[in-house]
């Protein structure tokens, strides 16, 4: 296996005594959009939780470019370059929509990314910049949380269903920013319950079921109905 | 026209409650932390002021230049160190640890400085009064007012206009998002702590140029600074004033009436308000 950028290593991670993940090993290459689909419950947002270090886990059970990073504080990882663009958007309700991307800066790293570009990929944002994001619909949301996650000029983002609760039209605005956003040279794991949003962009999947790793592969050699199986745990 | 001066004396002395308060204020807007310890935090402001002026034979107000960075060390200091481990999802810990600093305060201070009353002096200052027409106002309250107004102007600055400020309301609104932008929570809230810490001890400087004090009575000084807080509106700091003001003018007005009434129509007031507008005068609007 070539050097990759970022790896999951049997992966274990518990709430209390709850575990979530079963031994689940990821491996991101970097420049690549890599797919992870997988049914309500199944880890996936606990994997990207612990990628960004919200989950601690051990040291070498995550590694980013070649450092242990799996018992590291959310703040350093972030630092390092990983952002997490969480489920349900979950922007800063006391913040303007501006003071919420200018946070995203904070972790001081330079790049292409900045209030000018954001508002570039995203105009209205420009146009509502010193609104509360509560009086933004679910989309524009969205694109705050997409913004200020770039703001921070990350090597890999994870995003955590994007398109949740949003409608079809909204969705394609938000899927229409990522070429810009991958020409970038970001790399990107995207979480997605709805398969062939997720298979469009991608070039790789991983399909997780309670916890494992139930199918991994290059998402044109994969048929529809062997992820459509992996997905619901029944036999192909 | 007695009247209308005691009503001054009352906003004046509302200055000091404000003041009394903004430190519990700040704690608890920044990391939904309830200092049981607050009074005694105070009254050590005023304890580390008075071995200040005794030391470099210096006036009060110049201790404070001293005394405040010393206090917010101190925060910072005991939030990275203690404070911090007891944060969580319950909000048990933090009580109890507070409790528990009380009464260690408490009683250090009496093994320090002993049970016997102290005062800070700050000379001719304290009874010296400006005329407002019939009006007689005295300087130092009059100090004290404009004080807690700068310095919750500032603090309002500092939080709204100010990148510590943004980074303030973040890890208040969500401290696992705000640490996914870098933000290193421990540190953050240690400089809250400092800045609380900070305007504690101005507050308890100010307190011992006013009054006597001794190291019992904190507990006093703490359920001041909550009513405050809690008529103003929790997290707003104007409203904390408000709050403080109007301690203050139920205190004098009811002294007026009768010496007895004066702490008694304090918390009547502070009921009062309680019972017809619960969450406060003016509650941190929700978004
Ligand atoms: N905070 C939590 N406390 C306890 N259990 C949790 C928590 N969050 C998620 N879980 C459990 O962990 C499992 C995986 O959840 P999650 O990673 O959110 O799944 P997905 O994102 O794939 O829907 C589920 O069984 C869920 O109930
Ligand atoms: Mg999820």
């Amino acid at each position: 296996m070539p050097d990759a950028l970022l790896l999951a290593q049997k992966l274990d991670a518990f709430y209390g005594d709850f575990q979530a993940l079963f031994g689940v090993n990821i491996s991101v290459d970097a420049g690549e959009v890599l797919a992870i689909i997988g049914a309500n419950g199944a880890g996936k947002s606990t994997l990207l939780r612990s990628l960004a270090g919200l989950i601690k886990n051990d040291s070498n059970q995550v590694v980013f470019k070649g450092q242990s990073i799996g018992d590291k504080r959310a703040d350093t990882i972030a630092r390092l370059g990983i952002a997490l663009v969480p489920e349900g958007r979950q922007l800063f309700p006391s913040l303007s929509v501006e003071e919420n991307l200018k946070l995203g800066a904070k972790v001081g790293r330079r790049g292409y990314w900045t209030l000018t570009s954001v508002y570039e990929l995203f105009p209205i944002l420009n146009e509502r910049r010193n609104t509360a994001p509560t009086a933004l619909s679910g989309g524009q949301q969205q694109m705050v949380a997409i913004a200020r996650a770039l703001m921070s000029n990350p090597e890999v983002i994870l995003f955590d269903e994007i398109s949740l609760g949003l409608a079809p039209v909204i969705i394609n605005d938000i899927y229409n920013a990522f070429p810009t956003i991958i020409e970038q040279g970001v790399t990107a794991v995207i979480v997605e319950q709805d398969i062939s949003r997720a298979l469009s962009v991608a070039s790789r999947v991983y399909c997780l079921q309670k916890g494992s790793v139930k199918l991994e592969g290059l998402t044109r050699e994969k048929t529809r109905d062997a992820i459509t199986a992996a997905y619901f745990g029944v036999a192909v | 026209m007695e009247w209308l001066g005691v009503v001054v004396q009352g906003v004046l002395l509302g200055g000091l409650y404000a003041l009394f308060a903004t430190g519990l204020s700040l704690m608890f807007g920044v990391m939904r932390l309830v200092n049981i310890a607050h009074g005694d935090l105070i009254v050590l402001g005023a304890y580390i002021a008075l071995s200040t002026v005794a030391i470099l034979d210096v006036h009060p107000v110049i201790a404070m230049v001293l005394v405040v960075p010393i206090m917010g060390f101190v925060g910072y200091a005991l939030q990275r160190t203690l404070l911090n481990r007891t944060l969580g999802a319950d909000i048990l810990p933090p009580l109890l640890v507070t409790f528990g600093l009380s009464v260690i305060l408490q009683n250090a201070l009496l093994e320090i400085y002993s049970a016997d009353p102290q005062k800070l002096s700050a000379g001719p200052m304290e009874t010296a009064s400006v005329s407002f027409g019939s009006l007689s106002v005295g300087v130092f309250p009059l100090l004290t007012f404009v004080s807690a107004i700068v310095l919750i102007g500032l603090l309002q600055w500092v939080f709204y206009h100010t990148s510590l400020g943004r980074e303030f309301r973040a890890v208040s609104d969500n401290q696992e998002i705000a640490q996914l932008m870098g933000i290193n929570k421990a540190h953050v809230f240690g400089v809250a702590m400092a800045l609380a810490f900070a305007v504690t001890a101005i507050a308890g400087i100010l307190f011992g140029v006013r009054t006597s004090f001794d190291p019992s009575i904190g507990g006093g000084r703490l359920l001041l600074a909550f009513e405050a807080v809690i008529i103003g509106g929790l997290g707003n700091l104007w409203g904390t004033l408000a709050g403080g003001i109007i301690l203050g003018v139920a205190q004098t007005v009811g002294g007026q009436i009768n010496p007895g009434w004066q702490q008694l129509a304090g918390h009547i007031a502070f009921l009062f308000v309680l019972a017809i507008k619960p969450t406060g005068l003016f509650p941190r609007v929700a978004h």
